[in-house]
């Protein structure tokens, strides 16, 4: 029991001073570092608590997809050197008060939400799928994952799907004066347009390319 | 303190939301910032979810957790990629410069 309170400590520690230096870092691609940071002390804490298979995707998705996404776009906008400084330009001074109290409220709000959940605690016997303690993690998942989410999954793979078409369509620039290979032209060539047959004088030649 | 419940997760859920709001109202400079924290945001609804579903022994917290995580990457591709583009027209992705649609 004192393992896991100071895992957790340690984790969310490293968490929650990473998650602030995500905002306030001046650099981008050192925000980019505090995120992966972040998300694997998250995925730690995830581990810990016994959600396994979970932590590990968020290791894969998170720390090997989405946030190499970032650091590629970061270093391709050439965006690395504009200063990230909020805290000491004058035009944005206005926005620093209104922020910090919509922060502080939405905050003191789920606190209290979480205030009202310790003084109920006779939710905690609502046993939906009781395939803990039997299998492991991953295999609990599998089991609900593909049958009674099997239509939700399908969703999420179309939505996946489309994200991928739409950042490809976004993106795809078609270039000008590009010399390009064309297949149809090439496979389709007769003799008549290749090849010409010149009757051609002594001592003159032939001029090609007029 | 040394007893771990319920409510330590979800009181670093609610800190890691809330530092996600402070990022997107105070970042006036850099919007990949305010995508990163929209990230932030997200994960803090995904240790809520995981928390619940451990503490509660029911597993669709972890299952809708899952959903989450492909929505998050397929809104911060299609999100860097209108970033790209937006780049690529207009040369800044500067808070304060964009302003075409007069928000």
């Amino acid at each position: 029991m004192i393992a896991h309170a100071i895992f957790f400590y340690v984790f969310s520690l490293i968490a929650i001073v990473s998650a602030i230096m995500v905002t306030v870092s001046k650099n981008t691609v050192h925000s980019v570092f505090f995120l992966i940071l972040d998300f694997i002390s998250i995925s730690c804490l995830f581990i810990m608590i016994g959600a396994e298979f979970l932590g590990m995707i968020m290791l894969i998705v998170y720390v090997g997809a989405v946030a190499v996404l970032f650091l590629f776009v970061v270093m391709m906008l050439n965006v690395a050197q504009q200063k990230n400084q909020w805290l000491l330009s004058e035009a944005s001074s206005g926005h620093i008060p209104v922020g910090l109290v919509i922060s502080a409220l939405i905050f003191f709000e789920l606190i209290i939400v979480i205030g009202g959940w310790k003084y109920k605690p006779d939710l905690f016997n609502s046993n939906n799928l009781d395939v803990f303690n039997t299998v492991s993690n991953t295999h609990s998942l599998g089991q609900v994952l593909y049958t009674d989410y099997i239509h939700v999954f399908q969703v999420s793979g179309m939505i996946l799907l489309i994200a991928m078409i739409g950042a490809i369509v976004l993106t795809f620039r078609q270039r000008e004066g590009v010399k390009k290979q064309s297949y149809i032209k090439q496979i389709s060539r007769e003799r008549s347009e290749g090849v010409e047959v010149l009757d051609i004088p002594s001592n003159q030649g032939v001029k090609i390319d007029d | 303190m040394i007893e771990i419940g319920l409510g330590h997760y979800l009181t670093l859920g609610a800190i890691i939301f809330t530092i996600g709001i402070i990022g997107i109202f105070l970042n006036r400079k850099n919007i990949i910032v305010i995508l990163m924290s929209i990230e932030l945001i997200l994960l803090a609804v995904n240790i809520n979810l995981v928390s619940f579903s451990i503490y509660l022994n029911d597993l669709s917290g972890q299952v809708f957790t899952l959903f989450i995580l492909t929505v998050a990457a397929a809104e911060a591709a299609i999100g860097l990629a209108i970033i790209v583009v937006y780049y690529r027209n207009s040369g800044t992705i500067r808070v304060e410069e964009i302003d075409q649609l007069k928000g």
